[in-house]
């Protein structure tokens, strides 16, 4: 993009009394202006990394979208695929499209929202639920469960399929929320595509899967649909984790491969959320790479499993 | 001219087990920098017991890499299997992003991320691999002003990714496999 900013300083462009620009009529020149303009940041990233705050400020001024404290590494990686696919130059490019046009700002919200999600990911993570979480939860009679983050809901049915093979699905109230919408339609309508099923059956088997997964939806014009009395007792719901509240007390949340995108003081804010979500002996399940070092719950949680991430608030 | 390196990052594919091997176990027992490696999976031996075979041949502490870990010096820091590896501010942090080149953990998207952090105070070395991953993250980082290494092709299990950086142009310093830990420990001793 042509920029006059360092050569000549160009006339200061007119505006009418309707707003309008006109072309200018020479009258009385502005005081003059140094020659060339001296820029307080030094590289180009610098200038970048106060491009992506004030996008993220007009974000969530103009839609109420707070990505100001995601993670900037993997904020900015997305944001320049963003740019690359509206043909920006700049992120300040960027966020003038994203202002002035909506769709621009579904299509970024899309592409921040990363959705790449598996059935029965981390296989050892839902055999550590089967075997030391499930024995607890059968000790209620009614268990409600959150997941947070469950993006188009192939963990969601991974749950809903181990707790009908544990005999404690019809007591147990699951509500499925992520911030992204068009995830949450996918996660209703419980349509996966049948590339992945393969890769989906090894998981559900080495996460001590009872039957076969093909028992669990019918294969249809190369897509796998969830037999629907996996979702009878699922809410799914739009939920922000950064802008919304708690809801309801849980006997179990699961937020995996979510806070990974925000930055320190955002995890802190949402394990604060989350920890106050959560009934006494309540337990929560994170990523197998996230870890509550540092949080500011870290002393409230005793260990169930170290490895899977599987920690239980005792009272 | 290598100056102020704060951070050593690391890329490999096929072949790329021995490499890190000879490389990491090549390093003086008080090497002062962090170092962060993406070693595709699926490749020599399981992701899972990359950290723990690696141990068995550095003096240096390995270990998989958590989301938000704190960068710190004199310690190797593995991408775990199916996360990609990001440099964030004085910390690592993980991501689930689509694959590049078919991989997660990608060597672009650690290369880019760091140079993006570190500017020139990255050292990235790229080892025996056969895929196009790690080209772009070796030209960002030259870009930003770091310095980048490759595995002389002709030392290397499989040539195409070091071979690929060199013909692109991304790399400063071409080195035959057993000489790139003596380049590090020499390359960490200006920063002191
Ligand atoms: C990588 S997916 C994780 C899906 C699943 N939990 C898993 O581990 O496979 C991350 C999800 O987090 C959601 N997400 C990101 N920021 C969020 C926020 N502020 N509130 C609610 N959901 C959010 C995204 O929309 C996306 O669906």
């Amino acid at each position: 993009m042509g920029n006059a900013s360092n050569q000549l300083p160009p006339e200061p462009p007119r505006v009418d009394a309707d707003g309008e620009r006109s072309a200018p009529v020479v009258v009385d020149t502005p005081s003059p202006l140094p020659l060339a303009m001296e820029t307080k940041t030094g590289t180009d990233e610098e200038l970048e990394t106060i491009e992506l705050q004030i996008l993220t400020e007009a974000v969530f001024r103009r839609y109420g979208l707070d990505f100001r404290n995601y993670a900037v590494a993997s904020l900015r990686r997305r944001v320049r695929l963003a740019m690359m696919e509206e043909g920006a130059q700049t992120v300040s490019g960027l966020m003038e499209r994203l202002l002035h046009d909506p769709p621009a700002m579904e299509r970024l919200l899309l592409r921040l929202s990363i959705n790449v999600t598996a059935m029965f990911r981390d296989p050892g993570f839902f055999l550590a639920l089967r075997q030391k979480i499930v024995p607890h939860l059968r000790s209620y009679p009614f268990v409600r469960i959150w997941h947070a983050g469950c993006s188009t809901g192939e963990e969601v049915y991974s749950m809903a399929i181990l707790l009908q093979e544990e005999g404690l699905y019809d007591r147990c109230r699951i509500y499925a929320t992520d911030m992204n919408e068009v995830a949450l339609q996918r996660a209703r309508d419980g349509i996966v595509s049948c590339d992945q099923m393969q890769e989906h059956s090894t998981s559900y088997l080495r996460a001590g899967g009872h039957g076969s997964l093909s028992d669990y939806y019918t294969a249809n014009y190369g897509h796998a649909i969830f037999r629907a009395g996996l979702r009878k007792n699922v809410v799914f719901s739009q939920h922000n984790l950064v802008t919304d509240g708690s809801f309801n007390e849980f006997n179990l949340i699961l937020c995996r491969n979510v806070m990974i995108y925000f930055n320190e003081t955002l995890q802190n804010r949402v394990h604060k959320l989350l920890y106050s979500s959560l009934r006494r002996y309540g337990v929560l399940g994170l990523g197998r790479k996230e870890s509550l070092r540092g949080t500011p719950h870290e002393r409230d949680y005793e260990s169930v499993d170290e490895l899977e991430r599987l920690f239980r608030r005792p009272k | 001219m290598v100056s102020k390196v704060q951070l050593v990052v690391i890329g490999t594919s096929m072949g790329g087990f021995r490499a890190l091997e000879s490389v990491l176990g090549g390093l003086s027992p008080d090497f002062p920098l962090a170092i962060a490696v993406v070693q595709h999976r699926g490749t020599d031996v399981a992701q899972s017991q990359l950290s723990r075979l690696l141990q068995l041949k550095c003096t240096l502490p390995v270990n998989e890499c958590n989301d938000k870990e704190a960068i710190v010096g004199g310690r190797i820091y593995l991408a775990p299997s199916d996360y990609h590896l990001l440099v964030d501010e004085g910390r690592f942090a993980l991501s689930v992003d689509e694959r590049v080149y078919y991989a997660r953990p990608s060597i672009d998207v650690l290369f880019e991320s760091a140079a993006d952090t570190y500017h020139q105070g990255v050292l990235g070395v790229l080892l025996t691999g056969a895929s196009a991953d790690g080209t772009r993250g070796a030209a960002r980082i030259k870009q930003r002003g770091g310095t980048v290494l490759a595995q002389d092709p002709r030392t290397a299990e499989s040539p195409v990714m070091p071979q690929a950086a060199i013909s692109a142009g991304a790399v400063d310093h071409v080195l035959p496999l057993e000489e790139i830990g003596a380049y590090l420990n020499v390359a960490s001793a200006v920063h002191r």
